[in-house]
């Protein structure tokens, strides 16, 4: 089960909207590396992971990055707070504006619909944990760009802080890549997949 | 509602569980390491009193029965809502 708490995991600011920073934004929102794919990607690969503390970590990440998908659609909704249709004109999102109006919305930064498709899950410990190394690095390169497409430092200081928790994620998620293998290496845990004894 | 000291608890609060998300991750993958429980524990007693603070003022942080106790009118109902702070 998962609680709600009513709070952000860090505070989310800007000095002044801007539509189209908003635009860019939405990229973690629903994008291939944002925030939804990277929960749900964790929390769906906890049921194949082999160990007690494999499946510790990748629940509390993938809890941890529903916290990230909040700050990444606080952050949006304070970019185009008081917008006006001429406002997502200008900013050229006024296909945001036609469809959702000030609702939010799960795309890339084009406009492409958030798709299951992002996610991986081969129920291979090894193969599932170097998917996720990846997908923190590809979330950390995000934000770089990101950061440096703005000029407000409220929002880069969220954005920072985004930034830095993918690189401890990169970090914990090598460390258990190192424990998996260990005990894969292990010749009584020697994986052979999910087949039935015969 | 008096804001100042809501964004200041509100601070507090999130510094504190932020050690905690942290040392949680750490001791995922280094379960044996005393020193980082013990300080684990300290910032679950930290955060609990900065909670029941938090709490008495401003209402219950979790719902389904997880937070502390609501006056009337149903003070989970009431904004603002994090993102609008």
């Amino acid at each position: 089960m998962w609680i709600y708490e009513k709070k952000l995991e860090h505070p989310v600011r800007v000095s002044c909207p801007d539509v189209k920073f908003a635009k860019m934004v939405i990229s973690q929102y629903g994008g291939p590396d944002g925030e939804l794919s990277a929960s749900l990607r964790y929390i769906n690969q906890r049921y194949s992971m082999p160990t007690d503390t494999a499946k510790a970590l990748l629940t509390d990440i993938g809890t941890e990055e529903m916290a990230h998908m909040e700050m990444i659609a606080a952050l949006v909704y304070k970019l185009v707070d008081g917008a006006c249709p001429e406002d997502f004109k200008a900013a050229g999102w006024e296909g945001q504006w036609v469809q959702h109006d000030h609702g939010l919305f799960w795309t890339d930064v084009n406009g492409v619909p958030w798709t299951a498709k992002y996610i991986a899950c081969l129920g291979d410990p090894i193969a599932d944990l170097t998917e996720d190394m990846a997908a923190e690095q590809k979330a950390r390169a995000t934000y770089e760009h990101l950061i440096a497409a703005t000029d407000d430092p409220l929002a880069k200081d969220t954005l920072r802080f985004l930034w830095q928790r993918e690189v401890v994620h990169f970090q914990r998620f090598g460390e258990m890549l190192n424990e998996v293998q260990d005990w894969m290496a292990n010749s009584k845990h020697m994986w052979m997949g999910h087949r039935p004894e015969k | 509602m008096d804001c100042e000291n809501l964004i200041a608890l509100l601070r507090r609060l999130q510094e504190m569980e932020f050690v905690a998300v942290e040392l949680n991750l750490y001791l995922d993958t280094h379960p044996c390491d005393e020193e980082a429980i013990n300080d684990y524990n300290c910032a679950v007693e930290a955060l609990r009193q900065l909670k029941k603070e938090y709490e008495s003022q401003y209402g219950p942080l979790l719902n389904f029965g997880m937070g502390g106790f609501s006056r009337t009118p149903w003070q989970w109902a009431m904004g603002p809502w994090p993102w609008e702070i």
